[in-house]
């Protein structure tokens, strides 16, 4: 490990990739703060910039500074504006607005900065920690364990994402990989489901399909409903930034609390930093005295520190199954994996062995940055806020000629944008009816692994017979069946109860 | 029947017509030698269409219901009429506009007036402010695709060369 530790000091701290760290962590900051801009949108836009650079060590570490750049500016509108600019902050907002009305902006975002901080930085420990245990095991994995995982790993982003709609998220699973099947695949050289269209031949691009998927609708729908976008007055005088000591020892507990505890969630695959941080607000919520619950809501700083640092240790916990097992946990990741994937990487177990400069590099990357964003947060705030106040007039052209951008550079088709448009349109469709969008993208982009790796298998024992042959793939896919099923059972039972049919046990 | 449930059922009629192709339409393209193969194109695609049709028609016939508590949507479709929906599609009709005109336009007209349109579109009417704004972005995104990135992009509409 100490010698990985050295490899990738070395990469990170070279010229090029510190300006990397700097450049994603203000680039994501800035973006992440426009409502309607997730992580998910701004590293979509960001790999054409990524890919063209082509070290796949700056590509990464400056993706992932954009990722926590982006949590990180979500949570400044959350506190200002109460306008959560990406769905991890959210839970940020409950507490973090009410500060701020109380004229605490200053304190609530020190908090923020410093919650973040540390959510980010224990995470990175962990990871350092239990990435290369977990690739070592990994490495005992064969394509039929590999197939197996996956298939866990999409139910249960199915299952999570879905909460009540297990079956809506995975029909956008089974679409992704449906989706993922057009064109010419690695294994046969045959088009399939091209419907004779030269411009399918190689399938459909997934930057345009990132972008189709989360960027346009969310363009859309700030144009739709304009209090969307609503921004207040301004960031105001934001005075008062220190905090206590009595304050600090209330939320040093819940900051190591939270650490852990969104660390872990962010490497379930399918949970990630949204529900890390609700979760995180929510437990912290049930722990808390009589007294302190009754602040929660109304400007606890307990209820603001938790979701903070639980999305920060999340976003650096998704990286665990990203890194080791080659396997994306939320949309983001999914995204920086296909980025990846076309700078000639695949991650997985070989990483750390085959690349272990880009592996150490990264973990190294997550310390500078998450150093860079506290520096950035504390003095910068009141000068960032202003970037809020950009009119959506100009702010929705510019949003949605960067998706078009993003797209046509990718592939330098002209089609690709019509394609782009089609799919929009069918995006904001899906959104409009609750169907969640990002098991879609996963689906996608696992897509072809899964087929490849099922195929392997199904060469290397002539059939089926691999799904009973090895005890961990029966196990693995049983487990990703109990996923679909369980849930859906238990909302079955509870309904039923709840309308005293079944007698309750 | 509520608009998810047309979508599962849209859903349904891709997941037919995907599954006849996989089970009817491809195998028989398959050359000799590789009919020995356990696994041909067409099996993950079987698969896939058996698990879709059986998802969609699930959502369809309605056998899963909602875990009770409404939630408040975005944007209530039904009320579509009330937003901002000319807009909207006026935008998607630019985007449109953009993607055929990119090419014979050249990049910094189609762009620059992609930006002001829209900006139009949206009810900006200080034109002073936007086009020079607009022109200034276009003239930046072009400088940083071009010189920075190295991907090159026509400039001028296609008699200018």
């Amino acid at each position: 490990m100490l010698e990985g530790l050295m490899i990738g000091l070395s990469t990170a701290f070279s010229m090029t990739n510190l300006l990397m760290v700097i450049g994603g962590c203000l680039i994501g900051t800035f973006i992440g703060m426009l409502p309607g801009l997730g992580p998910m949108s701004i590293i979509a836009i960001m790999i054409p910039v990524a890919i063209s650079m082509g070290d796949p060590s700056a590509a990464l570490i400056l993706l992932a500074g954009v990722y926590y750049g982006a949590i990180f500016g979500g949570s400044t509108s959350s506190i200002l504006l109460n306008a959560p600019g990406v769905a991890g902050t959210v839970a940020t907002a409950f507490d973090g607005y009410p500060m701020a009305r109380k004229g605490q902006a200053g304190k609530a975002l020190t908090i923020a900065a410093i919650a973040s901080f540390c959510g980010g930085t224990l995470g990175a420990v962990l990871l350092m920690v239990f990435a290369p245990m977990l690739s070592t095991v990994a490495l005992l994995f064969h394509s039929a364990e590999y197939f197996a995982l996956m298939v866990v790993g999409l139910s249960a982003i199915a299952a999570f994402a879905g909460t009540g709609n297990v079956a809506k998220a995975l029909l956008m699973t089974l679409l992704g990989l449906i989706m993922a099947t057009v064109g010419e695949g690695a294994l046969f050289n045959m088009p399939r489901f091209t419907m004779g269209l030269m411009d399918l031949q190689s399938g459909f691009s997934f930057i345009t399909l990132a972008m189709a998927m989360f960027a346009l609708p969310e363009a859309l729908f700030l144009v739709l409903n304009p209090r969307r976008s609503a921004t207040g007055d301004d960031g105001g005088k934001i005075t008062g930034l220190r905090i206590t000591k009595e304050e600090a020892r209330k939320i040093a507990p819940v900051i190591g609390r939270q650490s852990i505890q969104g660390f872990f969630i962010g490497v379930l695959p399918g949970a990630g930093a949204t529900i890390a941080s609700f979760l995180g607000y929510a437990v912290e919520r049930n722990i808390a005295s009589k007294e302190e619950q009754k602040e929660f809501g109304h400007g606890s700083i307990k209820g603001l520190a938790a979701p903070e640092t639980a999305n920060n240790a999340a976003c650096t916990g998704s990286f665990v199954p990203l890194l080791t097992l080659g396997i994306p946990g939320s949309g983001t990741t999914a995204i920086l994996l296909g980025a990846l994937v076309a700078l000639n990487v695949t991650p997985g177990p070989r990483l750390m062995i085959d690349n272990p400069q880009i592996f150490w590099a990264v973990i190294i990357s997550m310390y500078i940055g998450n150093f860079v964003l506290l520096v950035l947060n504390l003095p910068l705030i009141p000068y960032i806020a202003k970037l809020l106040a950009i009119p959506r007039n100009y702010l929705i052209p510019f949003i949605l000629f960067f998706t078009l951008m993003g797209s046509y550079i990718g592939q330098n088709n002209a089609t690709e944008l019509l394609i782009l448009v089609g799919f929009g349109i069918c995006a904001t469709v899906l959104r409009f009816a609750d169907y969640p969008l990002a098991p879609l993208l996963i689906g996608f982009i696992l897509g072809r692994m899964l087929e490849d790796n099922f195929s392997r298998s199904m060469q290397i024992y002539d059939g089926f017979g691999f799904i009973f042959d090895r005890p961990m793939t029966a196990g693995l896919l049983v487990l990703a069946v109990l996923l679909v099923v369980v849930p859906s059972y238990r909302a079955r039972r509870a309904r039923l109860r709840a309308a005293g049919v079944a007698d309750g046990d | 029947m509520a608009l998810d449930r047309w979508i599962a059922l849209i859903i349904l009629g891709i997941a037919l017509a995907y599954g006849y192709a996989a089970f009817f339409a491809m195998d028989h393209l398959l050359p000799p030698f590789m009919q020995r193969n356990p696994i041909w194109p067409s099996t993950f695609p079987k698969v896939l269409a058996v698990l879709a049709i059986v998802t969609s028609a699930v959502i369809v016939l309605g056998l899963e219901k909602a875990s009770g508590e409404a939630k408040t949507p975005d944007i209530d479709y039904r009320r579509l009429g009330d937003y901002n929906l000319g807009q909207a599609l006026a935008l998607l009709a630019l985007m449109v506009a953009y993607a055929l005109l990119l090419r014979p336009a050249g990049f910094l007209l189609s762009t620059g007036g992609f930006l002001a349109v829209g900006g139009i579109i949206l009810g900006e009417r200080k034109f002073h402010i936007l086009i020079p704004v607009a022109a200034l972005a276009t003239g930046v995104v072009w400088y940083l695709v071009e010189g920075v990135l190295g991907i090159f992009l026509r400039p001028w509409p296609f008699f200018l060369g």
